[in-house]
């Protein structure tokens, strides 16, 4: 169980916003994670350079903000088995569907996309239905 | 310039994501679990982000190219398809699963807490796994 803390969620999120806008203004790209992994993964380096870039500032960014702060929690309620099985859903499907929280849900819900709408939608649907399940059927408490 | 640009959004990022508490996998699955004890605070990390990038698509289409002399590279507006609904489908078993979506997972390495590199190795694993079956699909015909 975690507390409501709507004025860290609100700063962190201007702070996303601000990092998509930044991306999308001087450079012309969506700042989609799980777009920019695949290609990053897949494509030759060289003009695709940008994305290994991104993707290293991501833990920079986190680690700054620990050291600020004195350290981050992290409490993971899956077993092992479950966050590889998690993992993989993850990585294969934002790959299928084309995006994931960043590109879907916040890129492309600005852009007012049909398909990141839907996207969205369906995988906040099905991530919570899979807590419900998990921790309501099946009893599974973290 | 543009490496720089590119970093330094990653770290914004970054930042944001662990300032608003995204890298904590409970406090995502908390927002997720609508009927136990929920905490929206998922919520306004969505919607501040959503205000700031609609101001940013608003400026950007009021410009021939980005401020760095490229071009957008938007996606052309299209209908939602099969494949799009599955792939999220999916992807949201495995975000609630584990309460990791691939922003927080990578930004969590910080952290270095083992289930974090756990989750986000495997996270690779199913990247690639996407590109095999889309070679193998493409070799056999079909359309990725």
């Amino acid at each position: 169980m975690t507390e409501f803390t709507p004025v860290s969620a609100t700063v962190g999120g201007f702070m996303i916003g601000t990092a998509a806008g930044l991306l999308l203004l001087l450079r012309g790209r969506i700042a989609g994670i799980s777009g920019i992994l695949g290609r990053a993964l897949t494509q030759p380096l060289g003009e695709g350079g940008w994305r290994l870039a991104f993707l290293v500032g991501l833990p920079l960014g986190a680690a700054a903000v620990s050291r600020v702060a004195g350290g981050l929690a992290v409490e993971v309620a899956a077993s092992t088995p479950v966050l590889v099985a998690a993992g993989l859903l993850v990585g294969f499907g934002t790959q299928l569907g084309s995006g994931c929280t960043s590109g879907h849900g916040v890129c492309g819900i600005a852009r007012g996309s049909k398909r990141s709408i839907t996207a969205t939608l369906v995988f906040m649907g099905s991530a919570a239905a899979t807590v419900f399940v998990v921790r309501h059927l099946l009893g599974v408490r973290p | 310039m543009k490496l720089l640009s590119a970093l330094l959004s990653g770290i914004l990022f970054g930042a944001g994501l662990a300032v608003s508490q995204m890298t904590n996998p409970a406090k995502v699955q908390a927002f997720l679990d609508v009927a136990g004890a929920w905490d929206p605070s998922l919520a306004c990390v969505m919607g501040a982000a959503l205000v700031v990038s609609s101001i940013a698509v608003w400026i950007a289409r009021r410009r021939p190219q980005a401020l760095l002399g490229e071009p957008f590279q938007i996606p052309a507006p299209a209908a939602p398809d099969l494949r799009l609904i599955a792939g999220a489908g999916l992807f949201g078993v495995g975000w609630g699963l584990g309460g990791f979506c691939p922003g927080p997972a990578l930004a969590g390495l910080a952290t270095g807490v083992p289930a974090v590199w756990v989750f986000s190795a495997s996270m690779l694993a199913g990247v690639l796994s996407y590109r095999g079956v889309l070679r193998v699909a493409s070799k056999r015909g079909f359309r990725g």
